[in-house]
């Protein structure tokens, strides 16, 4: 049974009248398998294709149709279990969930309850601005996921779309170890990372190829747990923390008015940014869970695990400590670049034959700042690896400076060639003629001979002396070469 | 018969025939939860067997679920999947808004 010993820490504590209030938080996290093909039919996954094109008559639920089950997605689901440092189950089971929704053509959803093919687990995460907290995994089974009722197409009706009905998901449920909305959402980001690691989800949440449900319920710091709330299908981590910080105060004012929670379950207005009951305790479900007669229990090897965990790929763990030692930057640089498979690829990409730190801060500062800026995913940046390396080896090789390479940067993000390309075009190239370089320095210290007299004295001065040429230059002297000339012709 | 398991009240079957979508006239809920009770009863007397020991049994085959390979194969059959639809509208299922 759930505990909830841990207390939270004393800065995510929300106030409250009488006394502080702290936070438990558990998800279960719908996690899409990235299988071409259905649990337990041959129609197709691909998103985005016309409505019920890609639903065979098993997905339909025609009588008499048969599930068969996908092996690739049992195989997933046990990479999957065991990057989550779990237990796995070598006998499970199918059994039947039933409820009734128009997009739920069977009238019931195949799922594992009793025997599902992974157990207890658990996973590290790191909270933005708290300390490293252990999050146990209560369990991942198998299910088919419902087709898509479509509500606005009409306003008398709903349109409903099985392409969805029979794909396969892994439903990850976690002990209730968060305790603050920065907990959850970094507990979605390092699952996310490891299925994405692992290729056993593409963890895409706008295509909702990744979501939570939270469950969320508040207490007196350290006390009894009180009735929780589930608020179904968040689709982002901004969303998730917003869900979450709603939920708790809306339960808190209750309380502190004397009433009491309902167990319910609510769903989230991304537009109003608040929780809303979607069914309320009287419509409670009682699934009548029961074990699916057409499906014969699942029963893999020991041998077929240790064959799986002796070809796991690397996890963001042990990616992580392995950029700190092989490229020698942070580990809070480290931690951010391999929280996801594309940007560690990206990092590895752009670092090899390249001063590794120089890589990391560029792509953590300008590149991840002006994606951020456009809402763009890393993977559709305008800007790959090989041509920020370029840029980055322009650096490298003193054809331009760090500040004019910003410059280029932004003339690349916005599309306006490669970063030699601009270069050449706009003349930007680093003056490193020092005779060049010379004539600037003795023009401006002849403009400014009032306080070339003072340098003497006021050594700090020289710094103003730089300003001029390099404004002189266009940026474009060597800032090292003009800081020499000027020294030396300032008698210093 | 009934004596033996009084397990189920109208309240039940109102409950159970609200969750399968089934339309019961309140003047049959007692009738049938009495149908009910002796049917729990009946099934009931299974308990006498002694199944100590006896790993429970929920399929009639001794053998491990056949596995398929992930191929696409089926699917593409839009007009046979629509068939029986009372409404349908460009390729999708209507239905009456089950949505406020």
């Amino acid at each position: 049974m759930f505990t909830a010993k841990r207390v939270a820490d004393k800065k995510d504590w929300l106030s409250g009248r009488d006394h502080d209030w702290e936070i438990i938080i558990g998800l279960e996290v719908h996690a899409q398998v990235a299988s071409k093909s259905k649990l337990f039919s041959g129609a197709a996954t691909e998103y985005g294709a016309e409505p019920n094109t890609q639903v065979s008559l098993v997905d339909a639920a025609m009588p008499g149709m048969l599930p068969v089950v996908n092996e690739f997605c049992i195989e997933q689901a046990v990479r999957t279990g065991l990057g989550l440092n779990a237990q796995i189950n070598l006998y499970s089971r199918f059994d039947r969930k039933n409820y009734f929704y128009p997009d739920l053509p069977q009238g019931y959803q195949i799922s594992q309850f009793e025997f599902p093919i992974v157990g207890e687990g658990e996973i590290e995460i790191e909270p933005e601005g708290g300390e490293a907290v252990i999050v146990g995994i209560e369990r991942l089974h198998l299910e088919q996921d419902a087709g898509k009722s479509i509500h606005d197409l009409s306003p008398d009706d709903t349109f409903v779309d099985l392409n969805r009905s029979g794909v396969c998901l892994m439903e990850i449920v976690s002990k209730p170890d968060m305790r603050s909305p920065e907990e959850a959402s970094a507990y979605v980001e390092k699952v996310r990372g490891i299925v994405r690691a692992l290729g056993t989800c593409d963890g895409d949440m706008e295509k909702g190829n990744l979501r939570a449900d939270v469950n969320v319920s508040v207490r007196k710091p350290g006390g009894d747990l009180g009735t929780r709330c589930e608020i179904k299908n968040v689709n982002s981590m901004r969303f998730i923390r917003q869900a979450i910080n709603y939920e708790a105060r809306r339960q808190i004012d209750i309380l502190e008015a004397g009433g009491e929670i309902d167990q319910e379950t609510r769903l989230f207005d991304n537009a109003k940014g608040e929780t809303r009951t979607m069914r309320s305790k009287e419509d409670a479900h009682d699934y009548r869970y029961f074990p699916d007669p057409d499906l014969l229990p699942i029963n893999i090897t020991q041998e077929f695990v240790d064959g799986i965990k002796a070809n796991l790929p690397e996890l963001p763990d042990a990616r992580k400590a392995r950029f700190v030692v092989d490229y020698g930057i942070p580990e809070y640089d480290a931690r951010i670049l391999t929280a996801d498979k594309a940007k560690g690829d990206f990092y590895e990409r752009l670092a090899k034959g390249r001063d590794a730190k120089i890589a990391a801060n560029w792509m953590m500062g300008d590149l991840f700042g002006a994606l951020n800026k456009a809402s763009i995913n890393l993977d559709d940046s305008p800007v790959n690896s090989d041509a920020l390396g370029e840029l980055l080896d322009l650096i490298g090789d003193k054809t331009i400076s760090g500040k004019i390479a910003k410059d280029v940067f932004e003339k690349m993000f916005a599309g306006e060639g490669g970063a030699n390309e601009i270069v050449e075009r706009e003349g930007l190239k680093q003056v490193t003629d020092t005779g060049a370089i010379e004539k600037m320095v003795q023009d401006v210290i002849d403009a400014n001979a009032d306080q070339a007299a003072k340098v003497a004295d006021n050594p700090r001065l020289v710094g103003f002396f730089v300003g001029q040429v390099m404004k002189a230059s266009g940026g474009k002297a060597n800032p090292q070469a003009v800081n020499e000339i000027l020294r030396k012709k300032l008698g210093l | 018969m009934s004596e033996k398991n009084t397990g189920v009240t109208a309240k039940t079957v109102e409950k159970i025939a609200r969750l399968s979508r089934l339309h019961v006239e309140p003047d049959r809920l007692a009738y049938l939860a009495d149908e009910m009770n002796g049917l729990l009863a009946w099934i009931e007397q299974l308990g006498e067997v002694d199944v100590k020991g006896v790993e429970p049994m929920t399929s009639a085959v001794e053998m491990p679920a056949p596995l398929r390979k992930d191929e696409i194969t089926d699917g593409g059959v839009r007009d046979k999947v629509l068939a029986n639809a009372p409404k349908t509208e460009s390729g999708y299922f209507v239905v009456p808004r089950s949505v406020e």
